[in-house]
């Protein structure tokens, strides 16, 4: 069925090339023989300060990369639009790499047009991929929860309130991974640090976002970070108000040149100039990449003014300690309720896979799931 | 102690909130009475709050001086009264279905100029400060009154006695009330009509330039998340009287910040609950205030979804 599927794209490659007899040389597909051409498909505007922004900026260092060209195509919804704009850069352009930056695109649309096309390699930035899915297809991840405890190492030398505020969009696994991280890192440095959340229900919901930050600035918060799609909003109200604020996904310094401490960045560029040069070597590229500082794909935002020496100074040492495979998740750890997660003495690998299920708060944070 | 510091903290921040985002709502919903008042709806003050955000943003950043951008959000709207006033002049053409249509198209038409303006910080309005006399730094954040608020309670109370004792305010209430009077009278309808939806647009502008340029004060695409829709709303709900959209307009700010107000002090099961508490609200009102047997009060004759 699908082969008799026309996109007006493929249509009208094919009758151009019909009727104006274009030269070989022409024609997009030939003209990749000599490099890479590389796809990146996004769900919302690249220059959100967040998300989509983290992946725009890995898809320009691509750029630089010589001979790989790169095709980009922003606000695709999680829709079979997303397989029509795979496919035309695959059939127009000649894209060899597909990079499918958001979770809901893997089933079924990069999954079926990785079937239809094996020779084309597709990856999707969230851990799906399993051994039943095609070999051509795979997952790429970074975890940010590593870079959200040196975050925390950060604010909990910064606040003198001793309470960090962090403005949440929905209670899922990865968010409260970064939110129980977050508070590890602080209390590493500071015992009597509490972690207050507000969560607003939304990913994108600026008005509420902004309220939720300032309800926590007047509970007596004076560090503030968070886990929305567009931290924007969150980072300049905590500018506005006076405090401190660590940033998340991509880099938010520009928007709080006084308070902003560092942030949580994913470096996306590290895995895409990986493929690239995988590719051109002729080597498989593999199924499931993940990690964190120790390869490389997190980062921390360059320190800011609100960064005092000493916390700079913490940060950079957790960052080593955490880059040399030192846990996060080290006992005495209780969950909120007071259940014990880890008992003195035990640890938790920080790539351990029970941390990819976390549903509970750890205690020393305020707020509830649910 | 504990206790009363919990509640004052909660009712601090509803008061703020109700200061902070009120202000759409508030011109949005006075733009809309003036509109209904003259017998029309226009459903599409959401695409003109959002454009008015846009818009707004980008002469402040192009200019330096959000003002500007104020002025340019609202003329902005205006263009759009315009055309939702003469496309609804044609024979045979739905104001409601026009409004949709223009909701859409100035949503999208806001997204795709302000591309470019979703990067850059433009300079913000000013706010006066009224909590000079207190030391709790909270209560003098909430008594950060930006003017625009000032200007919008001005506002209501020019609207409610401008419909009730001037000339102009008799021909917009004949107009919405009875068309066919309104003619006999010499008035002429759609020029009525046409005024009357450029000045609500320009209001809506307004509003959409406060989003951008105060509370929260960026321009994101997410921006409005229905705010217009709703203002639409609460006209009904505050019964086509302006002073009552003030008042409704305070509500909803209030509601709206209870949900991150409670979770700040540690109430935060049913978070989910507590933010839906404006809309919550909206329908127990309404249902609380409608009747069967007799139609809504207040509303003028005119409006199709009274006739």
């Amino acid at each position: 069925m699908s082969k008799f599927e026309l996109n007006r794209r493929s249509l009208l490659k094919s009758s151009a090339a019909g009727l104006l007899g274009l030269s070989a040389a022409g024609l997009p597909r030939l003209a990749s023989a000599a490099g890479l051409t590389a796809g990146i498909v996004y769900v919302g505007p690249r220059d959100d300060f967040g998300w989509n922004q983290a992946h725009a900026v890995a898809a320009a260092a691509l750029k630089e990369v010589p001979g790989v060209t790169v095709v980009e195509e922003e606000n695709v919804p999680e829709t079979i639009a997303v397989q029509k704009s795979m496919e035309s850069m695959i059939n127009l352009d000649g894209a060899e790499l597909i990079f499918a930056t958001s979770f809901g695109y893997y089933k079924p649309f990069v999954l079926d047009l990785a079937a239809k096309y094996p020779d084309v390699q597709f990856r999707h930035a969230a851990p799906l991929w399993t051994d039943a899915d095609p070999k051509n297809a795979g997952s790429y991840f970074g975890y940010l929860d590593q870079a959200h405890y040196i975050d925390g190492v950060a604010a909990g030398l910064s606040t003198t309130t001793n309470k960090l505020g962090f403005v949440a969009a929905k209670p899922i696994g990865t968010v409260l991974r970064n939110i129980n991280s977050f508070l590890l890192g602080a209390k590493k440095v500071n015992p009597d640090a509490t972690v207050q959340v507000i969560f607003t229900g939304e990913w994108s919901m600026p008005v509420r976002e902004a309220e939720a930050a300032n309800a926590l600035v007047d509970a007596g918060c004076d560090v503030l970070t968070c886990h929305v799609d567009g931290p924007k909003v969150v980072i300049e109200t905590a500018e506005s108000r006076g405090i401190k604020c660590c940033g998340h996904n991509a880099s938010q310094a520009p928007l709080a040149p006084k308070g902003f401490i560092t942030g949580a960045e994913y470096k996306w560029a590290t895995i895409y100039k990986m493929f690239a040069n995988d590719l051109a070597e002729g080597k498989t590229l593999p199924n499931f990449t993940g990690g964190g500082f120790d390869v490389d794909f997190v980062q921390s935002t360059p320190y800011g003014a609100g960064a005092s020496e000493a916390a700079i100074a913490a940060a950079d040492a957790a960052r080593a300690d955490v880059k040399a495979g030192k846990p996060i998740f080290t006992g005495p750890i209780n969950k909120q309720d007071g259940t014990p997660l880890l008992a003195a003495g035990a640890s938790l690998d920080n790539y351990d896979p029970s941390l990819d299920q976390t549903d509970y708060l750890i205690e020393g944070v305020v707020g509830s799931i649910t | 102690m504990f206790e009363d510091s919990a509640l004052a903290t909660v009712l601090l921040a509803m008061f703020a909130g109700a200061i902070r985002v009120s202000t759409p709502f508030l011109f949005v919903s006075l733009g809309e009475t003036l509109t209904e008042k003259s017998g029309r709806i226009n459903l599409g003050l959401e695409g003109t709050l959002v454009f008015g955000a846009m818009s707004g943003y980008a002469i402040s950043y192009h200019t330096g001086s959000p003002w500007l951008g104020v002025l340019v959000a609202g003329l902005c709207g205006s263009c759009f009264g315009a055309l939702h006033g003469y496309l609804c002049k044609l024979p045979k053409v739905n104001d409601i279905a026009i409004g949709i249509a223009l909701m859409l198209f100035g949503t999208g038409l806001a997204f795709f100029f302000g591309k470019a303006y979703i990067q850059p910080q433009a300079p913000r309005l000013p706010s006066i400060s009224f909590g000079f006399w207190t030391d709790m730094p909270a209560l003098r954040q909430a008594l950060e009154i930006n003017p625009l608020f000032l200007l919008g309670i001005v506002l209501a109370f020019v609207l409610w006695w401008g419909l009730k004792n001037t000339r102009w305010g008799l021909t917009v209430r004949t107009t919405g009330d009875s068309a066919p009077a309104a003619l006999a009278l010499g008035i002429n309808v759609n020029q009525v009509r046409l005024l009357s939806t450029m000045v609500g647009g320009f209001f809506a502008g307004v509003g959409g330039s406060f989003l951008s340029l105060y509370y929260p004060g960026s321009w994101t695409e997410g921006l409005s998340s229905g705010q217009g829709l709703m203002a639409v709303a609460l006209v009904i709900f505050a019964r086509w009287n302006p002073l009552y959209c003030f008042l409704a307009a305070l509500l909803f700010g209030a509601a709206g910040a209870l949900g991150p107000a409670l979770q700040s002090i540690g109430i935060s099961r049913g978070y989910h609950f507590f933010n839906a508490a404006p809309y919550i609200m909206t329908l127990l009102i309404m249902i609380a205030s409608t009747s069967p047997k007799r139609s809504l009060k207040g509303a003028p004759g005119e409006l199709s979804i009274t006739k």
